[in-house]
């Protein structure tokens, strides 16, 4: 058992694993990494499950004490201050400064055994909408002592192979298949969905992915009649919205979230999935993500598909994103070819 | 992948919802990763590295063919006790004034009422109710509070419902319940599930948070 003090957090930094599945009828959301490659990556280059818990940072980083040493890997967005995918050896009462983002939105902070937090629900990920999880259920603070656990054996020191590193370069094309509601959208919605950029708003966090650009009218969300009965965790009504904070971007987890029931004639609250992307009356699309409210009354035109759901978690507020059909068929494909990267030495570290 | 299981909100869709959610917890599927049930619906989410869309739906048919095999157990019935108006339901008296009813009215109407829990969703622990009076039927607020405390009661129009956590919200308040509907060290973590019966029943506060 080892250590870390937080000297300082950065933005917002949280312990995060691969988050909690199969809790959505107690209406749990998975949470977990943002970008779960990168955290599976990561963990691997210091010798953990692909699992173990790490720390995720948004956005800029923080300053970290080791008093006993250890093992550690900097996985995700390249932030400053230290090298990105490579084994590093921290020594005993050192201290890692990790800076702000040179792009993308997180970096994980991988630590040799993992960091060690009481589970929930199987899971070390932090819910920070609820305090579920993690650290006390929260971000973590100057002064926090976190502890990791025990690894047995040296690790090898190694770093990403080229060939990875291209990989997993940023896109800001994500690949989506049709939402259940596609066809509810006008012939113009779909084809601006599919044709012209969206930027990711400021006010866009761990639960949603707030975007901004062409309006996309669903059959279900033109009727005036509909109900916004939000229980409101926000306002549906774009009118309503307060206005967004300027400058703390995904600090909170609720923001994201609306809660419409149905309107009469039109859709019915279902359960929503990862990286379903819905389209409230307001016609601007909102990508639910990691923290996401388990179900949703809005008319969904696509959801985001599994192989590129982990460079969602690397978008950050101002970022432009388009939009690519794709088949169920080739979905399936893609995200085995993923899985089969992933598992593959060769292809992911350099010699 | 979605299974429907009616059109329209009502009881026999509810069964047929809660009747699947048994069938594949007690049989699970090996690459479902998450059940996520509503009023005529389950979303069902699986690992697609795992299973196709096919393979998955193909599964699915054959839980569908069994659902009139099972047996569920009889549904339970819980109290939920509210301290009504005041401090813990601060637009009990509007809401009243709106429906044009005295508030004992409300809390009459309202802690009389049958509930029925649909599904739990959007939140942990946050549990659907059906059965609240239309006469109690009220727009939510046009400006949502910043924090409302976790156990607040609330109505949005037709849909009542507690809070599990203190969140920003835009119900109207019309009281609060000193349970927690989700506790973390509990078990079970909910207080609610689906198909539960539930009943409020209006306290004094000083007898609601002994």
């Amino acid at each position: 058992m080892a250590v870390i003090e937080v000297l300082s957090p950065g933005l917002l930094t949280t312990v995060q694993d691969l988050g909690r599945h199969g809790y959505g009828h107690l209406g749990v959301s998975p949470s977990g990494a943002a970008d779960p490659v990168a955290l599976r990556l990561g963990n691997r280059l210091v010798g953990n499950p692909e699992s173990a818990a790490a720390l995720e940072m948004t956005l800029a980083g923080g300053r970290f004490r080791f008093p006993d040493g250890a093992v550690v890997a900097l996985a995700g967005a390249d932030f400053e201050g230290a090298p990105l995918w490579t084994t590093l050896e921290v020594g005993p009462e050192q201290t890692l400064s990790v800076g702000a983002a040179r792009s993308g939105a997180r970096c994980y902070l991988c630590v040799r055994g993992g960091i060690a937090v009481p589970l929930f629900l199987g899971s070390a990920s932090t819910q920070l909408a609820c305090a579920l999880g993690g650290f006390h259920g929260r971000r973590l603070r100057r002064g926090d002592l976190l502890e990791t656990a025990a690894a047995q054996g040296p690790v090898a020191r190694r770093a990403l192979s080229p060939r990875a590193l291209e990989y997993l370069a940023p896109s800001n094309t994500l690949r989506v298949t049709r939402g259940p509601e596609w066809e509810s959208f006008d012939a113009s919605s779909g084809e601006a969905f599919l044709s012209t950029p969206y930027r990711v708003a400021a006010d866009s966090d761990r639960a949603g992915l707030r975007l901004e650009g062409a309006s996309l009218v669903s059959c279900f969300a033109t009727a005036s009649t509909m109900l916004a009965c939000g229980a409101g965790l926000q306002p549906a009504a774009p009118q309503a919205k307060p206005p967004a904070p300027r400058g703390s971007a995904f600090p909170r987890g609720l923001r994201s979230r609306t809660l419409a029931m149905r309107a009469p004639g039109g859709m019915i609250t279902e359960g929503v999935d990862l990286g379903t992307i819905q389209a409230p009356p307001s016609g601007q699309p909102i990508i639910l993500f990691v923290e996401q409210q388990t179900t949703g009354g809005y008319p969904r035109i696509g959801v985001v598909a599994s192989v590129d759901l982990f460079r969602v978690g690397q978008l950050r507020p101002g970022d432009e994103v388009r939009f690519r059909l794709v088949s169920l068929e080739e979905a399936v494909r893609l995200i085995r070819e993923q899985e089969q990267l992933l598992a593959s030495e060769e292809f992911l570290f350099a010699d | 992948m979605v299974v429907r299981l009616g059109r329209q909100i009502n009881a026999e869709a509810r069964e047929r919802v809660r009747r699947l959610l048994w069938l594949l917890q007690a049989e699970p599927i090996a690459a479902v990763r998450s059940l996520h049930p509503a009023y005529c619906s389950v979303l069902v989410s699986f690992d697609p590295a795992r299973a196709t869309h096919a393979e998955v739906g193909r599964a699915l048919e054959g839980y569908l063919e069994r659902l009139d095999t099972v047996r569920l157990p009889p549904p339970r019935v819980v109290e939920i006790p509210v301290c009504y108006g005041g401090e813990h339901g601060p637009d009990l008296e509007e809401l009243a004034a709106h429906c044009g009813l005295a508030p004992s009215g409300v809390v009459e109407l309202h802690a009389s009422g049958d509930y029925t829990v649909d599904f739990l969703g959007f939140a942990p622990g946050f549990a659907y109710l059906s059965g609240l009076s239309p006469r109690l039927a009220t727009p939510r607020l046009a400006v949502p509070r910043r924090r409302v405390p976790a156990g607040s009661v609330g109505i949005a129009g037709e849909q009542t419902g507690v809070y599990p956590f203190s969140t920003p919200g835009g119900w109207r308040l019309i009281g609060r319940t000193p349970l927690k509907l989700f506790d973390a060290g509990r078990e079970p973590m909910s207080l609610l599930e689906i198909g539960d019966r539930v009943r409020f029943a209006a306290v004094e506060a000083e007898r609601a948070w002994q």
